[in-house]
């Protein structure tokens, strides 16, 4: 498939959709969104790269292998979870390295810590798995079409 | 916080294999080494056990029932302990029996989501998260039966997902109508909760929905037919590996839910669960008779086992409970090796047809030898471990006055041990069909060492039963009377 309108919006809508995922991301801690959608909408821009410009160049985009995303991503996941086992001896606890507590109980600081990163991981396993499902779809039919031609 | 241990060691193996993609030697050594800290994380939880009794674990420190809680008592921690040492086992074995293109695929990091599922099913307080574990085992194992790409394994794979799905959906619908019933997820919680209430619609139900899904993991009758369709077509290392833990996960489901949750005791699940098991046993035995290679045979062997453990628990007395779980345990070690041990005789004759090997007996008597080991043990012949286990059962089963029980165990014994025989005359005493020097190849360590290790194992138990009858016999107990269980999970929360 070539088409130049495609391609040009293709190319404009990406950081557009990153930034957007990012945002969803960002926003799922309290509300809705989160890792998941997130991640499902950053596999979103990359699947319409692909559709435009075929799989090799969307690799290409990509730059990382998508496997190894996946597999960075469930890494963030476990250190996400080992953080606060290693701090408070409990899996999964959260753990806000930035936020001090004041004298009358409220919180101030940065709300960036494990939970966040177990989410961003979240958020690279989803990515990576279904682009990686996606282009290998792509490249047995694109192989399968070849045959047929010739 | 060492409960969470054997979850998070196997993913982090199966990361680093991910990422390590290009090497194949690199991805052998690290998936060793995730192996040997699985066992050792395994050895860590046991000796807690041991020493101080069940103990739980809350995931970020909400307590039970509202988060998720990770206990081990002595059945979880037994079967960690084999999980461990079948995992070091086995990976060592692949390196002599998974292809490098096989590893390419994603052997090791597949193999290692494995485990984490098991150990997670095996861990967990929590029946939702149990249901999780399980699917993380069901997507590696979909993988690992596909990841060699053959016609006959994509064949094999499509009967075990159809099934698999199905019980899924029946496991996860059973969940959802005891949520319903009670409001409560956690396993100790719902004892509690389903006290006097066992008569009612929604939870017999459940219960029902329940069986039919871990019966079908497991394999019980009738709905095995799965099992013998798919377990010979994978690599040899994946077969082990899903022989000896797969099946046994759904036997550990089955007792733990069917004691901790649901109280079976005098209602109509016993006589099911009793001439479920005895069928089991039966159609095993019989269908391992009719079989013409050593994998299939095996594999309706192993259903004939399942059936020995469901005996024990649909009897339900602590002593039927002991014989089902001290079957269990050593029915790991026992299958592990039998698949092992086929997998390599298949490597020196060429296949694991009946009438394409043999002469076995002749090239390699002292690998001969280490065959019989594991099927007479397997067939219940003394001193081995499987004799204990069949003693256990038919003195349970005579304490309760049922001899026709009695007369199907040594039945489905003496059934295991003509086909065993088949197996002996087939591939280790008959010449082979090429002449008498078809056989010319020798095995290395990463193959003898595993087998050798588990051999010890089988006849160390059988020797040295007391020490093992004993384990058991606390499983048994903690089984029958689960007070400890329940204060480990719930005893903070107050």
């Amino acid at each position: 498939m070539n088409s130049v309108i495609l391609s040009t919006t293709a190319r404009l809508l990406l950081p557009l959709i990153v930034i957007l995922a990012l945002f969803v991301f960002n926003r799922g801690h309290n509300e809705p969104g989160g890792g998941f959608i997130g991640g499902l909408l950053a596999a979103i821009a990359f699947t319409l790269v692909e559709k435009s410009a075929g799989v090799e160049y969307a690799r290409k985009v990509l730059y990382f292998r998508p496997l190894s995303i996946a597999a960075f991503g469930l890494g963030c996941t476990l250190v996400g979870g080992l953080w606060g086992g290693i701090k408070y001896g409990y899996f999964l606890k959260g753990v806000w390295p930035f936020i001090t507590k004041l004298a009358d109980g409220s919180k101030s600081g940065l709300p960036v810590g494990s939970i966040l990163l177990f989410d961003f991981g979240v958020f690279l396993v989803v990515l990576g798995g279904v682009l990686g499902i996606l282009f290998t779809l792509e490249e047995v039919v694109a192989s399968e079409t070849d045959l047929e031609d010739s | 916080m060492i409960l969470f241990w054997p979850v998070v060691i196997p993913f982090f193996t199966a990361i680093l294999c991910l990422l390590a993609w290009k090497s194949t030697e690199m991805q052998k050594g690290i998936s060793l080494a995730g192996a040997l800290a699985l066992f050792g994380s395994a050895l860590t939880i046991f000796a807690e056990v041991a020493t101080n009794g069940p103990f739980a674990a809350q995931a970020g420190s909400w307590p039970a029932p509202f988060g998720i809680t990770m206990v081990a008592d002595m059945l979880s921690a037994i079967m960690m302990l084999l999980v461990g040492f079948v995992a070091v086992c086995v990976v060592m074995f692949s390196f002599s029996d998974i292809s490098n293109e096989e590893i390419h695929f994603g052997h090791h990091t597949l193999t290692h989501a494995l485990f984490a599922g098991i150990s997670g099913a095996f861990l967990t307080g929590d029946i939702f998260n149990m249901y999780v574990w399980f699917e993380v085992m069901l997507i590696a194992s979909f993988g690992l039966l596909v990841v060699g790409g053959g016609r006959e394994q994509f064949d094999g794979a499509v009967k075990y997902v159809g099934l698999n799905l199905i019980a899924t959906v029946a496991f996860i619908a059973g969940v959802g109508l005891l949520y319903g019933a009670t409001g409560a997820l956690n396993m100790a919680d719902l004892h509690a909760k389903l006290a006097g209430r066992s008569s009612e619609a929604a939870i017999l139900a459940s219960a029902a929905f329940l069986l039919f899904a871990f019966g079908s993991k497991a394999a019980l009758f009738p709905v095995f037919f799965w099992l013998p369709a798919s377990y010979h077509t994978p690599s040899f290392s994946t077969s082990a590996l899903f022989s000896a833990l797969l099946t046994k996960v759904g036997v550990y489901a089955l007792i733990r839910v069917f004691t901790l949750v649901y109280d079976i005791d005098g209602t109509l699940m016993q006589p099911i669960l009793i001439w479920g098991a005895v069928l089991t046993m039966l159609f095993g035995a019989l269908g391992s008779l009719s079989q013409n290679s050593v994998r299939r045979v095996l594999g309706y062997s192993i259903i004939t086992s399942i059936g020995f453990m469901i005996f024990g628990l649909g009897l339900g007395t602590p002593l039927a409970i002991t014989a089902g779980a001290f079957y269990l345990f050593q029915d790991v070690l026992v299958k592990a090796n039998l698949f092992l041990m086929a997998g390599a005789t298949a490597r020196l004759t060429g296949s694991e047809l009946f009438a394409r090997s043999g002469g076995m007996w002749r090239a390699h008597p002292a690998l001969s030898l280490l065959f019989l080991i594991p099927a007479l043990s397997l067939a219940g012949v003394p001193p081995f471990s499987g004799f204990w286990g069949k003693f256990l059962l038919v003195t349970a089963a005579l304490e309760v006055n049922g001899y026709f029980l009695t007369f199907a165990i040594l039945a489905t014994g003496f059934l295991t041990l003509f086909a065993m025989g088949r197996v002996w005359a087939a591939v280790y005493w008959t010449p082979h069909p090429s002449g008498p020097r078809a056989i010319t190849g020798s095995l290395g360590p990463s193959t003898l060492v595993p087998i050798l290790a588990l051999t010890i194992m089988i006849v160390a138990i059988g020797i040295d039963a007391n020490t093992y009858v004993e384990l058991a016999t606390t499983v048994g107990a903690q089984i029958t009377d689960p007070t400890g269980y329940i204060t480990a999970v719930l005893g903070g929360a107050e």
